[in-house]
């Protein structure tokens, strides 16, 4: 089972939702975060779509490691992950057109995600398959985590609402006050002000009880 | 001929304050929070950036025009404009490291975090999306570059006065950066309106 790696596969996974959440640790991949999040479903999306990409890319660099010349290593994974950044927006015109008319530019610009290229660099491109694809599972997943946080929290304290979807084409919305509380709180500034606090939260968490020391960025 | 050049006013106005690229598309923003610590680095990397943003969409526009449109290869823009931009950027490394080595010294660093920044990937799709002609597209990123340099500049003057306050402990850092951008966002909403477009 264990085989040649000596990597914990669960420590693995649990690294990309905590120790090295990209959004909310590593502070990367910033601009969707803010852009897409003013809406639950929105924020899902884009969070399952960065999900799809880190993974597949994170299975197709391991699956091609021993094939790929050093020095050209950058060009052919942005080439790997653009081409999985276009099926992945393809994917998703079609089969969610109504998400996709608002979050289609920031899936395009996945492509520019210092994180996803990091991941490939530092991990894939020397690790086997199955503990390439855990952790871009888990960096999938810590990112997909943050997103719905802050979507949560935002469209929640923006427009009293949550917008469930409840499968491809429906959705649910919540309404748990008709008034708008905080409309700010879905406007751009209120992105920045959520993360900002969201962000504080989490490093308060972390210092508390996860016993790690605060860090300084 | 005049409602052409108001309409480039129009779009640099647009680009630069209405719809600024860091406080309302929300672009840019790792570099935006990791250069704006210090004016010199902001001042470098907004001189930098306008001038990479400009070429960029200027040849993007060429690329995708002539050549994109034509073939009927459209969905590949993705991949095409990286491959443009991180051309370009390496062309100009080269040349500037041989040519204004001087000016190399200062900005050269920036221009390697051009290439992983979402505005310079987004102003050409958004070109090519919005169908500009050619000074259309040169308006729009000359637009986005000063947006993003005044974006630059007064996150970097009031980030300097921050290191000297008395910030929370958890807040420290990114997080009240963060909440700093949300407040300097507020205050750009109230430029929506200003040009109906």
């Amino acid at each position: 089972m264990a085989g040649t790696s000596t990597i914990n596969l669960k420590d693995q996974f649990l690294n990309g939702i905590i120790k090295e959440n990209t959004i909310f640790k590593l502070a990367l991949s910033l601009c969707p975060s803010i852009a897409v999040t003013n809406n639950l479903k929105n924020g899902i999306y884009m969070g399952l779509a960065v999900l799809f990409v880190q993974t597949m890319v994170n299975i197709t660099i391991s699956m091609m490691r021993n094939f790929i010349q050093p020095k050209v290593r950058l060009p052919i994974f942005m080439l790997v992950i653009s081409g999985w950044v276009t099926i992945t927006s393809m994917l998703m015109a079609a089969f969610v057109p109504d998400v996709y008319a608002k979050v289609g530019l920031y899936i395009q610009l996945i492509v520019a995600f210092a994180s996803i290229l990091a991941r490939a660099e530092m991990f894939a491109s020397k690790n086997g398959f199955v503990p390439s694809m855990v952790d871009g599972l888990g960096m999938g997943c810590g990112f997909l985590f943050a997103l719905t946080t802050i979507s949560f929290f935002r469209e929640l304290v923006g427009k009293g609402s949550l917008t469930v979807p409840t499968g491809l084409a429906t959705q649910h919305v919540f309404t748990f006050i008709n008034a708008k509380p905080l409309l700010i709180m879905v406007l751009p500034a209120g992105g920045f002000l959520a993360v900002g606090l969201l962000m504080a939260a989490f490093n308060w968490v972390d210092v508390k009880y996860l016993g790690s020391k605060s860090h300084g960025h | 001929m005049g409602s052409e050049f108001t309409r480039l006013f129009e779009l640099v106005i647009s680009a630069s304050l209405i719809n600024n690229f860091v406080f309302t598309r929300f672009l840019g923003l790792c570099i935006f929070f990791g250069v704006s610590r210090k004016m010199e680095t902001a001042v470098g990397m907004s001189i930098t950036f306008t001038s990479v943003m400009i070429i960029s969409a200027a040849l993007s526009w060429v690329v995708f025009t002539k050549v994109m449109v034509p073939l009927e290869i459209t969905f590949l823009e993705i991949i095409v404009f990286i491959g443009v931009i991180a051309g370009l950027v390496q062309a100009s490394d080269t040349i500037m490291r041989k040519v204004a080595s001087g000016l190399y010294y200062k900005l050269g660093i920036y221009l390697a975090l051009i290439s992983t920044n979402c505005i310079i990937l987004a102003v050409p799709l958004v070109s090519a999306g919005e169908k500009y002609s050619f000074i259309q597209s040169l308006a729009f990123g000359l637009g986005s570059g000063l947006g993003f340099a005044l974006a630059l500049i007064i996150m970097a003057s009031i980030r300097e006065k921050l290191e000297l306050a008395d910030v929370p402990v958890p807040f420290r850092g990114l997080p009240m950066a963060f909440v700093v951008t949300g407040l300097i966002a507020l205050a750009f909403t109230g430029f929506s309106g200003l040009i109906t477009m």
